[in-house]
This record gives C-alpha cells, structure tokens and sequence, in this order.
C-alpha cells in the first residue's frame, strides 16, 4: 500500500522516528519552558547544558566506572548542581534587568562552555555504547526498531509528565506558579520564594542534561551536539508558547512527528521546515499555540 | 688600474640593482601565509588547529632548510565553514595586509568563493582541505592549487573497490551541498562504469545528526551498499546510527571520505572491514612516521591527509618562491608546476595545468580490534594506486586551461 507514493510502512516507520526526535525536542523544550516561564530568563545555555549531560555520563562511565543507569541520575544532579551555581552567583543579578542581558550572559557562558569541552575532546566526539540491556531491536513488521530508542520515548515521555503534574496538579507546584505570578505575596505567606527560584532553575538545567545522558548513545557525544539541536528547540518553544508547560511537550512531540514526514517527501526541506512553521505561527498567534496573549 | 677600478665598480652596481630588483620582487619582504580553516565546526578535527600546526611546521623546516633572504610569516582564521565570512576574510587579507596565498579551505563552498578572489588579486590559493571536483574542472583558474584529494580520486578508490568486490546495488546518503553532491555524482559514475547499479539517494541538510530517517530510506531501497556521500560528524553519527537500526551488517556501508579522525573517534569496533580511501597514512613509511612522530608530538592525534597535504602545499610554495625570488602569483604558479613534487606526502606528485596535484592515493581497509597492535595503528594499506590513475585523465577535463 502506497501514501502519496510513499510505502505505507516506510511512512510508518518515518513516523515513529520522528516521535523518537519529538520525545528530545519535548523534554529539551520543557525545561525551557520552565525556566522561562518562573524566571523570565531566556536559558541559551540549554543546549551546553544538554552536551554537558551526555559528556558527564561519558566521563563517569569511562573515568570512573559509572553506568548508564546510574548516570541517568549522576548527570542530571552534577549539572543541576551547575546550573544552581550559575543562578546563585550570576543570573540572580540580572532578574530586575531586560531580557536582554540574561539571554546575554547564558549564551556567553554556552560559548566558553563548548569552547572548553572542545579544546579538551576535539570536535569528533565520543562513543558512548548502548547499555546492554536495552541492546539489540524488535522487528515492528514496518520497521526495525531499536529497543534503545523506544526506552528514549518512554523515559523522556515519563519524565514530562511527571514534571507537567507536579508544576501543575501539586501544592509545591501551585507555589512555584503564585511566586511567578506575584512574589511579594508569596513571600509574605512565608515561602522561601528565591530558594524556589533556584531550585526551578536546576530542576530545568537537570532537565537538559537528563536529555543529554539520553542522547548519549545514539549520536556521538559531542561538544557541538547541543547547538545543533538547540536552536530547533528554541523554535519549538516559541510555536508552544514561551512558558507553557503543557505546550512545550505537545509541541515537542508534533514538531518531531512533521519533521519526520518532510524527510520522506522532501529531505532537503527538513532543516527549515520547523522554521517555516514558527513564521506561521508567529503571524497567527503571536503567542504561540498554547501560549497566553 | 682606473679601468679595473671602474668595472668593479659597475659590477658592484649591477649586483647590488639585482639583487635589489629580486627583493623587490618579493613584497614587503615577507611572504605571507594565510591559513582560512575551520577551527570550531564539523571539520575542525580532520583541519583546524592541525593545520596550522602543520603550516608552522612547514614554515619552520623551509627556514631551516633555504635560509631564506626574506621573512615568513602566517596568520590563521575561522571560516566556519561558510562561503562569505572566507570571502570577506580572503579579500582582507590580501587588499589590506599583504597575503600572498590562502590556503587549507577545507569545504568546497568556501574554496570556491576563495580562489575567484584569488584570481582577481593575483594570489594563490592552495587547497588541501576541500574535495569536489568542480575545483579543477568548470571552476578552473591559474592560481588555484588542488592538492591532497578530490571526489573523483575517492570514488575511483572506494567505489571501484566496493563495487568490483560484488557490491553492485548502491544507495547514497548525502550531504545536502556542492560537495556532497560531487561525490555522489563522481561515485555514481564509478559505480555504473564497473556494472553496478544507483538505486536512488536521499540528501540530508548539513550538518545533521540525526539520520533515522534516512538510514529507513537507504534501508527500504533494498541496496547492498550505502554510498555515504558525506564527511566528518556527519559520516560518523551516520555510521553510529546504521548499527543501530540494524541496517549494518545486512547492508554494507561504504564511507566515501573518511579520516583517521573519523575512525579514531568512532572506534575499530565500529568501523572495521570498511574501506576508504586516502592521500596518506602515518603508518606507511619510515618517512611518514617521522613527520607524523612530529605532528604527534604537538597535537597528541596523527595527523590526516589534510594536514600532512597543507604542510606539503605550504613547503612546495615556499621553495617555489625562494626559486623564482618572487611572490607575483604567476612566476610562483609557474615554478610550482614545473617542480615535481617529492616528500612524505607526495609521492610521484606533480602539478598539472588544471591545477589538480596529482598523486599516489592508497585504498585502506580499517582493521579489526584484534589486529590492531598500537595506537592508531588503524589500516590496512590494501592497494597503492599511482598517481596517473588515482585522479581524473586530463582528456575528461572540464577546465578551459587544458589545451585539447
């Protein structure tokens, strides 16, 4: 059976690749997402951070004997922790300041980051292998699928959702929403609202290396892993609108899925396709497609 | 006594308007060598920084060797691998700050737009980085060198390799520019030419990371062999993620241009049994493992083909200059081409007037973990192919400087 001339099970399998792609855009964009929307600070650093998670997972597996498993939850930390740092002693100062200066700042630090994994691994970048027990594949009747890649679309789906509830159906969350929303009052009822800011922070830094130590075994780990991916990422955010949790993982997952499709029926379009549609949107609904106006 | 005096004195004179007229001839003194690379992108590990090593090292033994009556000196410079921050930079360094050649370019696009500016400035260019064919075909010019490889040259190794071994079924994976396209062009010629068949390709954006999507193409066409008509991150996130989709080993992956980069950061385990072709190998001779021991010795990696190409481009440059005592792009060209070239590097070499340096190239094939005694102990040399053969014949030409 043939879909505008292309083998249904072609298709299918174009589809499900692009869920895998979809799962990093989802959880790259929700800790964005997060980020934005509690500290108004447009994170560039993201895509270091995400590189950074991949590479700490390759250094402890090759330095210091740590698995994969346990690099799920080491790297994430180790970053996080990085990212507390980073809120603590520098974009703290700048929340009162214009967006400006801390897209600023996080980018300069996303160029001295890669600039010294760069200078320390080379541009190549590292193998990292599949742990063994998600080695190997199922054969799907349409495609060959990597059980690897469908633990990618569990773990990363599992992990925004878990994030979406918290932020959104618990008592912590409902915090986290009211000190964005007026801090003073917040403050007032006797919440620690700058703890919580940073805590926010590192909780969406963590995100990115999470992400990071996903990718590890599936592209080479590499100082320039994250910008390849994080520009893309920051096109996703502005389509879900900048902030909104829920948007960011729903847009994730479809920009994946188109994504998928144009690298069927036109390849050469598939770079610029999620740009074409952020110039939609933006004309549409400046806000973006869950955004608030 | 008065007459001897006189002629002395006129000799003297003479002399001294000579040897002033050569010094003249070299501007400022001092020739100076621009190194246009890619220092943080896809190609900064196969050029980069290795590069410029490789041309300080060139600089420093013609100083040794030719004492040379004028200065050298280098500055180096990020293209990024974009074809209008290498023409601004070009067009800088040789209006304002008296450059006398451009050269590495890795990235066919760049080259392209670097050796018209070098043309119209008179000055030369000398590429040991890019590998599309078009550099010594349509695009032609008198001041342009094309030194280490080409696509022809990689798909007149690899390819006739692959094919002629039964791989007779092909589909391509290719970088979306005017260098993938060249190589899945000259690739597809090769691979007709000895009875195999191109059952199609598909063209990724560069860079890309994720091929999947790609790969379920390749793998849906049903072809023995995958052409990867790529090269850096590119080939080897491609060659990472065929395992993965278990496209390998039911289907063979042929990379059309692999470094020792490439295999080094991907890993034997990864790349064995595949076959690539080369302009060098650190391993081959005693004369090869000396330079490389060197290169090593700074950079703490082998060097590639591209880095032992810019040292052999930048000394052969150099002592053309000092030949001539000039640093006017056509004398220098002139001798360049008249002078075969006879190092490490360019074994059998010489420059024809298409400018393509012609070569021995040798096909390799990756060893296995097991056979592999030392680091970056990586190939096997499988075939040395001399230099008449390994590149283009003249008569297929495109470029208007051969005279049919």
């Amino acid at each position: 059976m043939e879909i505008f001339g292309v083998p249904s099970a072609l298709l299918g399998s174009q589809l499900l690749v692009g869920l895998i792609n979809g799962s990093f855009y989802a959880i790259l964009s929700l800790g964005l997402a997060i980020i934005f929307g509690l500290l108004n600070i447009i994170n560039f650093t993201h895509g270091a951070q995400y590189m950074m998670g991949a590479f700490v997972a390759w250094i402890a597996l090759n330095k210091l004997g740590i698995n994969y498993w346990v690099a799920l939850l080491f790297a994430p930390i180790v970053i996080g922790a990085l990212g507390v740092l980073i809120e603590r002693t520098m974009l703290r100062k700048l929340y009162k300041l214009d967006h400006l200066y801390g897209l600023l700042l996080t980018f300069g630090l996303a160029l001295i980051f890669e600039g010294i994994f760069r200078d320390q691994y080379g541009i190549s970048g590292q193998s990292y292998p599949v742990p063994e027990l998600l080695q190997g594949g199922v054969n799907l009747g349409f495609m060959f699928l990597p059980i690897y890649r469908g633990w990618v679309v569990v773990a990363a789906l599992t992990v925004c959702f878990a994030t979406w509830f918290v932020i959104e159906k618990t008592k912590l969350g409902a915090y986290l929403r009211a000190g964005t929303e007026n801090p003073q009052m917040v403050q007032a009822l006797g919440i620690n609202v700058p703890l919580l800011i940073t805590f926010t922070y590192g909780f969406g830094v963590a995100l990115a290396a999470f992400a990071g130590v996903l990718a590890a075994p599936v592209y080479q780990v590499s100082p320039l892993m994250g910008s390849n991916l994080i520009i893309v990422v920051f096109a996703v955010v502005v389509i879900g609108g900048m902030g909104s949790i829920m948007g960011s993982i729903l847009t994730g997952l479809g920009l994946g899925l188109i994504e998928g499709l144009t690298r069927v029926f036109y390849p050469e379009g598939s770079a610029v396709v999620v740009f074409v549609i952020m110039v939609v949107v933006l004309l549409v609904r400046p806000a973006g497609l869950f955004g608030k106006a | 006594m008065h007459m001897k005096k006189l002629t002395t004195l006129a000799c003297a004179a003479a002399f001294a308007m000579l040897s002033g007229a050569a010094s003249a001839q070299i501007s400022g003194n001092t020739v100076k060598i621009g190194v246009l690379t890619d220092m943080s992108g896809t190609y900064s590990d196969l050029a980069g920084a290795g590069a410029v090593l490789a041309t300080q090292m060139a600089i420093e033994d013609f100083i040794a060797e030719a004492k040379p009556a004028f200065k050298v000196e280098m500055v180096s410079a990020d293209h990024q691998n974009k074809a209008d921050i290498a023409s601004n930079k070009a067009r800088e360094w040789f209006e304002r700050e008296g450059v006398d050649t451009a050269t590495e370019l890795v990235t066919t696009s760049t080259a392209l737009a670097v050796m018209k500016i070098a043309k119209e400035m008179n000055r030369v260019a000398l590429m040991s980085g890019p590998a599309s064919t078009p550099i010594t075909n349509e695009q032609c010019n008198d001041v342009t060198v094309h030194y280490t490889y080409d696509t022809y040259a990689l798909a007149n190794g690899t390819a006739k390799a692959v094919t002629q071994q039964g791989g007779n079924t092909w589909f391509f994976l290719t970088a979306d520019y005017a260098f993938g396209q060249a190589l899945e062009k000259d690739s597809s010629a090769v691979v007709t030419a000895n009875g195999g068949k191109v059952l199609g390709s598909v063209r990724h954006p560069f860079p890309a990371s994720d091929f999947s999507s790609f790969l379920l193409q390749a793998q849906a066409s049903g072809a023995k062999i995958i052409g990867l008509a790529n090269a850096g991150a590119d080939t080897t996130n491609a060659i990472k993620q065929a395992a993965e989709f278990g496209v390998t080993p039911k289907q063979a992956l042929a990379g059309l241009l692999m470094f020792i980069s490439d295999v080094h950061s991907l890993g034997l385990q990864a790349t064995q049994g595949m076959y690539l072709t080369t302009g060098f190998y650190w391993d081959l001779d005693d004369q090869t493992r000396a330079w490389s021991k060197r290169f090593f010795d700074k950079q703490k990696r082998m060097p590639t083909m591209v880095q032992a190409g810019q040292y052999s481009s930048v000394l052969h440059y150099l002592r053309a200059v000092q030949a001539t005592g000039s640093d006017e792009a056509g004398k220098v060209m002139a001798q360049m081409k008249a002078t075969p070239i006879k190092d490490f590097f360019g074994k059998n070499g010489r420059i024809r007037e298409d400018g393509r340096m012609v070569h021995d190239m040798y096909l390799a094939q990756v060893k296995s973990p097991a056979e592999s005694k030392y680091p970056w102990d990586y190939y096997h040399i499988r075939q040395t192919i001399p230099a008449e053969e390994a590149f283009q014949p003249l008569a297929q030409s495109r470029c208007p400087l051969v005279k049919k």
